[in-house]
């Protein structure tokens, strides 16, 4: 072999091994990466347990009740629910029947206390007409 | 066969690179004044409001477009330090150099806009999610890059430890795209993607890919405008860089 197609084969060879290094490395570190567990994990014991994590999840349609600063709402995945009580400043997004991230434990009543409350947004983007006429359709549906 | 290889790599050569690249600058100029004009001009007053965000969405303009720069930068980055280390050729380790600090720049916008956009609708200026953090990783390997190519004097040695860092970092490319697809992310997932159609109104689409080739424009002609004046300071002993300057 030339030098020229010795370094090739070197740098070639380096990136492979790279990148299995990288992946082995990502799929060990999978369940850290993930920024909140869903109500569904937690229902299985999957969260962790003792500290401060995040669950993601929609919120309940007509679950949300204020009560002076504090809002109640429950965290649904559409299979298991978690109940959730925050006092603070709700992000704008923060909509019946949206996805929201929460922070905070889970009380031995089962109630998750949150001290933080984050919006999810989805990929989706249209004028509201368009919005509207796909609830419509919906609306429709049986 | 021989005689390709020297026409091959023509403008591979310093000498002959350096008013190629002179001729191209304006027309790169014009296209980015051109595309970011137009792109402006929807992104402001043809894309329509959005049903969940409203007119806060808009900054999704600049935010994608630089997004998806510094990931592309990166990898031509990359590819250049790769060439450079494998063929020797000098163009390739200048043109790394140059578009570095414009990647850079790129990523740190991303990351600006993004945390302005993630404050009124999240709810938060920051999250360590896999997409913010990941990102955040590519604008340090930016900065690592140029602080290693400027810390060793011997430019031909600086070029190939640049290479090294800069291949090693490509791992990160994939991490950042598919990061909303492999975790729970608070980052939305893709609204563009290659398999199905974009989930987005037309007019914006229009508005974001022209601003994205505003950007593009832009990125090629400041890298350009930077690799001449690498060339020329790398090249300063020769002659025809005495006869360049007069």
């Amino acid at each position: 072999m030339k030098p020229r197609q010795k370094r090739i084969a070197l740098i070639a060879g380096g990136l492979a091994s790279l990148a299995v290094a990288a992946m082995l490395t990502l799929n060990a570190l999978d369940s850290n990466i993930a920024l909140y567990v869903t109500p569904t994990e937690v229902a299985a014991g999957k969260a962790p347990q003792g500290k401060a994590f995040r669950i993601g999840g929609l919120v309940k349609e007509g679950s949300i009740k204020r009560q002076d600063m504090t809002v109640r709402f429950i965290i649904t995945d559409t299979a298991k629910e978690i109940p959730v009580a925050y006092t603070g400043i709700l992000p704008d997004l923060f909509r019946d029947g949206k996805g929201a991230v929460v922070q905070g434990r889970l009380g031995s009543d089962g109630v998750f206390a949150a001290t933080e409350v984050l919006a999810k947004h989805d990929e989706n983007y249209m004028p509201p007409e368009a919005k509207h006429a796909i609830d419509q359709a919906q609306k429709g549906k049986p | 066969m021989r005689q390709s290889i020297i026409h091959w790599f023509k403008f591979a050569s310093p000498q002959s690179f350096y008013p190629l690249a002179g001729r191209m600058i304006p027309w790169f100029w014009a296209a980015t004044a051109a595309f970011g004009i137009a792109g402006l001009w929807i992104s402001f007053f043809v894309a329509p409001t959005d049903a969940q965000q409203g007119e806060g969405y808009r900054i999704i303009f600049v935010h994608v477009p630089a997004s998806w720069m510094s990931m592309f930068i990166y990898l031509v980055m990359a590819f250049w330090a790769g060439l450079g280390l494998a063929l020797n050729t000098r163009v390739s380790g200048m043109m790394a150099q140059a578009l570095a600090p414009t990647g850079a720049l790129m990523a740190a916008l991303s990351l600006w806009t993004g945390a302005l956009w993630g404050k009124p609708m999240w709810g938060a200026w920051w999250v360590w999610d896999a997409r913010l953090t990941s990102e955040l990783i590519l604008f340090f390997l930016y900065l690592g890059f140029m602080a290693l190519q400027a810390a060793i004097d011997d430019p031909r040695r600086a070029d190939k430890a640049g290479a090294i860092l800069a291949l090693v970092g490509v791992v990160n490319i994939p991490i950042i795209y598919f990061s909303v697809k492999w975790w729970n992310t608070l980052h939305q997932g893709s609204t563009i993607n290659l398999t199905k159609a974009p989930s987005m109104a037309q007019t914006m689409l229009w508005g974001m890919l022209l601003m994205a080739l505003c950007f593009w424009m832009y990125s090629i002609a400041v890298a350009l405008t930077r690799v001449r004046a690498i060339i020329l300071e790398r090249e300063r002993h020769t002659e025809w860089v005495k006869h360049a300057v007069e």
